[in-house]
């Protein structure tokens, strides 16, 4: 019984390619995004993120069906009424239901976020990709825009960029979107500067590759991690820029309930009524916090080196 | 002998950094045969890889330019043609395979991806032909289970077996010439010999020549026909294998040679060539190598030696052999400098 073994074990030596065959075998093929979506459900923080985002996205879907108030509707007999069965956040200086305007809010806030994220993600990265693949004057320019944008305090710029567009929900959501491309150029270029040195980018050069190719499918997809973790966490500041907008009248104009002009309309009342205050202020922190525990857990799971 | 398919005539490239102008590649000349193996054999630095990048055209630029000479390949001279053209060329006709088979794969991919697309870029074929094709590459390559381990990711392979893919993506558009920088220096020993086993049968089947850069003369002796022995910068000698490793005439080469360790031979120190190489700069004066050579006269201080002939295709870039042979003279050495 012995000998099978020692013949067994005396092909494998024989044979050096059946060793490899026997390494193998146990292994099956996990893509990098299944293996990523695994790691992510065992962090119990972006967990907890994801429920707060998918109670807003909820709420704002729903608001029709959970309210029987308009989030324009007033009654001035009830002004500032604390919260109640009849009120469950309590009513506004001018008798409206806040959370119904909370609700409504809500869509407002995601669809900010949503959308000036997109805009600055599409725009960040093909111009960081340019800038960082091509170099010299492409980069030098493109390098320099960044700088100038970023040398701006960004509400300020976003202000500025309001005050030349007029104040609306989409002039909010491209000055938000403008103020947030360099973010994300300044990230891809550094990250493409760095893939373009990979061997494999060279390698991909060897077999004859285009350049567009190569960019769009070799060093696209490898930059694509950080991306993600950058645009999760910039859609909390996104929201949060839209409210200081909002706060200063130059977001959402009334009547369409926004939680930073909810803040700013309720401040003169944060000793008569607060709760018309913690609401909206509540629910900012929350989406912030939302999404930076969802683009933290995302951080931790892309990244291959933080297996346990 | 069969005809020239590779032919480096003079070639020159130099790289313009902030400490001036380094000339990497100094006028360097190699033929390379149908179906032939050669080796460039050099320590790190010596202007090994930039050969091989200048041949495909990939020197990255800036810093590095080809600042003169040719790159003959069956009669067209890469040195001036259109990077439009080189496309078509690269992984095509002249395919390169690179030192680190660990990286040299995109990790986000599978080995069939990127195989097929490497395919798919020369040849008109479906993808399913694609995946046929690479299936069979991987087979004649040396693969266990190449069904499965084309849809396998880069990490699940060894290095040895990323080296296989890497030989078989390289070889799949069946190219004229293979160039093989360092392929086994970051494999251990068995599999070196594996690899090497590989690629000599691939030249042998489909009569594939292979520039085989290296630094390791046990690889050169495994498998090259002809060397060119690069020291900083230049060709400084050059002959069959057997030639260089038996009697080798370049000073530089002797030290080599010398500093190997032998198997029969009680264990000694090892011999080591004194110094260090220097960095190769613009308008030295001499030879390269004379500030280490034990037999460097007067004259090595001057002159820059040519690259003598000595005889047939034999190669010397040393003053010892000038008085020898003087009608010989490279018309490499003598043309550019003025």
């Amino acid at each position: 019984m012995g000998t099978s073994k020692i013949k067994k074990h005396a092909e494998q030596q024989a044979n050096p390619m059946n060793l490899e065959e026997i390494e193998l075998e146990e292994q099956e093929a996990i893509s990098p995004w299944k293996d990523t979506f695994k790691r992510l459900r065992k962090n119990r923080f972006a967990i907890i993120g994801f429920t707060i985002i998918l109670f807003f996205i909820l709420l704002g879907l729903l608001a029709p069906v959970l309210s029987s108030y308009t989030y324009e509707e007033q009654n001035l007999a009830n002004r500032l009424h604390p919260p109640s069965e009849e009120y469950w956040l309590g009513a506004d200086h001018i008798g409206r239901d806040i959370f119904t305007r909370i609700a409504y809010g809500a869509r407002v806030s995601l669809q900010v976020g949503f959308f000036a994220v997109t805009g600055a993600l599409v725009f960040g990265t093909l111009l960081g990709i340019l800038a960082g693949y091509f170099g010299r004057w492409i980069d030098m320019l493109i390098s320099r825009i960044f700088d100038i944008l970023l040398a701006f305090p960004s509400i300020l710029l976003a202000i500025a960029i309001v005050a030349i567009l007029g104040p609306s929900l989409e002039n909010a959501l491209i000055a938000i979107a403008i103020v947030n491309i360099p973010i994300f150029g300044r990230l891809v270029r550094s990250k493409v500067i760095s893939l373009r040195e990979e061997e494999y980018i060279m390698a991909a050069k060897a077999q004859g590759m285009k350049s567009g190719r190569i960019l769009f499918h070799h060093i696209l997809p490898n930059s694509i991690a950080p991306i993600i973790v950058q645009a999760t966490l910039s859609f909390g500041t996104a929201i949060l820029e839209a409210a200081a907008l909002g706060f200063l009248g130059l977001g959402v104009q009334p009547p369409t309930p926004e939680w930073g002009q909810m803040l700013a309309d309720s401040r003169d009342f944060i000793q008569l009524a607060p709760w018309t205050l913690f609401a909206p202020g509540i629910s900012i922190m929350l989406v912030v916090l939302g999404f930076n525990l969802i683009g933290d857990g995302l951080r931790d799971a892309l990244d291959p080196k933080m297996k346990h | 002998m069969s005809e020239v398919i590779l032919e480096l005539q003079d070639l020159s490239t130099h790289f313009f950094t902030d400490y001036g102008e380094i000339p990497a590649v100094d006028r360097v000349s190699i033929k390379v045969h149908k179906g032939e193996v050669v080796g460039i054999v050099g320590e790190s630095g010596c202007g090994k890889s930039v050969t091989s990048l200048s041949i495909m055209q990939l020197i990255p630029s800036p810093p590095g330019k080809i600042v003169g000479g040719e790159i003959r390949f069956k009669g067209e001279n890469l040195a001036l043609t259109t990077e439009k053209r080189m496309k078509k060329i690269r992984g095509n006709e002249i395919s390169m395979i690179f030192q680190e088979p660990m990286t040299s794969l995109n990790p986000l991919f599978t080995i069939g991806n990127q195989m097929i697309e490497a395919l798919r870029i020369h040849q008109k074929i479906s993808k399913k032909e694609a995946k046929e094709q690479s299936i069979n590459m991987l087979k004649r390559v040396g693969i266990p289970r190449a069904e499965q381990v084309i849809d396998e990711y880069p990490h699940q392979l060894s290095g040895g077996m990323r080296q296989r893919v890497m030989i078989a993506i390289a070889m799949s558009c069946e190219p004229e010439i293979l160039i093989a920088d360092e392929p086994t220096t970051a494999l251990d020993v068995t599999i070196q010999a594996q690899i090497l086993d590989l690629m000599r049968i691939l030249n042998d089947e489909k009569e594939t020549a292979i520039l085989l850069i290296t630094h390791d003369l046990g690889v050169v002796a495994e498998i090259c026909e002809r060397v060119v022995v690069m020291y900083s910068g230049q060709v400084v000698e050059e002959g069959t294998t057997r030639e260089i490793l038996k009697d080798p005439k370049h000073p530089y080469t002797q030290g080599l040679i010398k500093s190997l360790p032998k198997l029969h031979e009680k264990e000694q120190k090892l011999y080591s060539i004194p110094g260090t190489v220097p960095k190769p700069k613009m308008d030295r004066k001499g030879c390269r190598f004379a500030s280490r050579c034990e037999r460097a006269f007067d004259r090595c201080f001057q002159v820059d030696p040519e690259l003598f002939l000595i005889e047939g295709e034999r190669k010397s870039r040393c003053f010892l052999y000038d008085e020898k042979k003087g009608d010989g003279i490279d018309r490499a050495a003598s043309s550019i400098r003025s």
